[in-house]
């Protein structure tokens, strides 16, 4: 087993696999009455945020809890020190503290490749800026396996603001070695040509949502980042959402069996409809509980064996 | 446990006819200590167990034609040397329907040794639920036990030495039925 997760890339298909595995057990163990494993009992798990988050820290936190591992939380929200700086000092002073995995969230892209240098830990990779996030693919991949029956030959289409978005590519990295065939969706200002290569070759890139929709097993919405809204991408919102958003109309466009999926925080009405989002195809309801099982499988996998 | 070298002398313990004979047994002992298999439920633990409970399950039926609900007790989560070695891929539990509270559990493993699995196995059951009693059925007990723990349905006694091993094949698992002794003498 690896030692760190910090990008999808960590991962080859063998480790996917048994992490998508384990978490099918982890998600069968979550239904009983005593939902608590005494199997990571004496290990410490730092959240280590630097950026807000949700569901995500909750869901690590519910995971290592779950684990029986003691939860630090640690957010550095408001802190002024320089970034470079505060994310060593803090890294040693965990690294005191004795921590056996840390899991960081921050805006910098490589963070925690960073803090991988400094701490003994294992560091878990929970979003850093628009690099990757590699247990969402992770909860993405289970959420389709489940609901589909296998990745190997799905159809995904990931459709928005690729360009900036770390759920995007980890999600492209993970599902190409999982045997997927990704198609990313955008405005061409949201999609380089070249990063969609540079993540796996095989990844295809249309601009036309519509013509795509019919081959699709899965269509994952990224949320538009409103912060991103005044650097001219596109138009308008409202362009934007008449073209890239998905409603009951374009939904209708896909095959029966296929499934809509977002990683939230959603912009109901922008990137996808309140109808679509609650409909009966959409997982992201599921997702969030597949997060907390996935999560637990990856504390599972780098803190439950020999160190 | 010391894993013998492939070329260590090794002697058949259980031949696939033995093991039948052993497995009915246990079958016929269980249906006495437990008046009937009323309110009996069959736990594997994974691996080798699963198929041992399935086998067990069969006979009571062709014997007494009750269904035993027959389920999977993976205790990998539960292990006390999980910090000792690599991590462990995780075994499917999965109860059957009705859950195990206040039935009879009989636990099914292929060998018991120092105990441990036994001990995982009955915190594991803890947090499934509340059986009105727990028995342990096993094809093999080899001694060396670490823990007070003992088997209400033995296959076979083996007495061994630390040295040796016990490996146990089933259809079901490795192609093949057999229990097999190795290492030891050299």
């Amino acid at each position: 087993m690896i030692k760190h997760l910090r990008s999808a890339a960590d991962l080859d298909a063998a480790t996917a696999t048994l992490i998508l595995d384990t978490a099918g057990e982890m998600a069968a163990l979550a239904g009983r009455e005593v939902k608590k494993l005494p199997t990571l009992r004496g290990r410490t798990v730092v959240n280590l945020f630097y950026e807000d988050s949700t569901r995500t820290r909750i869901s690590f936190e519910a995971a290592a809890k779950r684990l029986s591992a003691d939860v630090i939380n640690f957010s550095a929200k408001g802190s002024s020190v320089s970034k470079g700086e505060s994310l060593k000092d803090t890294a040693l002073t965990l690294q005191a503290m004795g921590a056996d995995a840390v899991v960081i969230r921050h805006p910098a892209s490589g963070a925690p490749h960073r803090l991988a240098q400094w701490v003994d830990g294992s560091v878990v990779n929970a979003g850093d800026g628009t690099h990757e996030h590699p247990t969402q693919a992770l909860l993405d991949a289970y959420t389709m396996r489940s609901r589909l029956g296998r990745l190997d030959g799905l159809k995904v289409a990931i459709v928005g603001d690729v360009l900036h978005s770390r759920v995007a590519r980890s999600n492209v990295l993970l599902l190409t070695t999982l045997g997927a065939e990704i198609t990313v969706v955008g405005p061409p200002t949201l999609i380089p040509l070249d990063l969609a290569a540079a993540l796996s070759p095989a990844t295809k890139v249309s601009y036309d949502l519509d013509s795509v929709l019919p081959d699709m097993d899965v269509v994952m919405m990224l949320r538009v980042q409103t912060e991103r809204m005044q650097d001219s991408y596109f138009p308008s919102a409202r362009e934007y959402s008449r073209r890239y958003g998905l409603d009951i109309a374009r939904m209708r466009k896909l095959p029966e069996h296929a499934i809509v999926m977002h990683p939230g925080p959603m912009n109901r009405g922008m990137e996808i409809t309140p109808e679509v989002a609650d409909s009966s195809r959409s997982t992201i309801v599921e997702q969030v509980a597949n997060g907390v099982s996935a999560r637990m499988a990856v504390l599972y996998l780098l803190l439950g064996g020999k160190a | 446990m010391a894993s013998p070298r492939a070329d260590a002398p090794s002697k058949i313990i259980l031949s696939a006819s033995d093991l039948q004979r052993v497995v009915d047994r246990i079958a016929h002992q269980i249906l006495e200590k437990t008046s009937g298999a009323t309110g009996t439920v069959l736990l594997g633990i994974p691996t080798r167990g699963v198929p041992l409970a399935h086998r067990l399950a069969a006979r009571i039926h062709a014997f007494e034609g009750i269904d035993v609900p027959v389920g999977s007790l993976d205790i990998t989560l539960y292990r006390d040397d999980l910090r000792l070695q690599a991590t462990r891929a995780l075994g499917k539990t999965e109860l059957p329907g009705g859950g195990i509270d206040g039935r009879r559990v009989v636990l099914v493993d292929d060998v018991l040794y120092s105990g441990r699995t036994v001990r995982a196995a009955l915190d594991a059951l803890k947090d499934e639920g509340r059986p009105s009693s727990v028995q342990l059925a096993v094809l093999v007990d080899r001694g060396h036990r670490e823990l007070p723990i003992r088997a209400d349905y033995v296959g076979k006694n083996i007495p061994t030495s630390l040295a040796e091993s016990v490996r146990v094949s089933l259809t079901e698992t490795d192609g093949l039925d057999e229990v097999k002794l190795t290492g030891g003498d050299k």
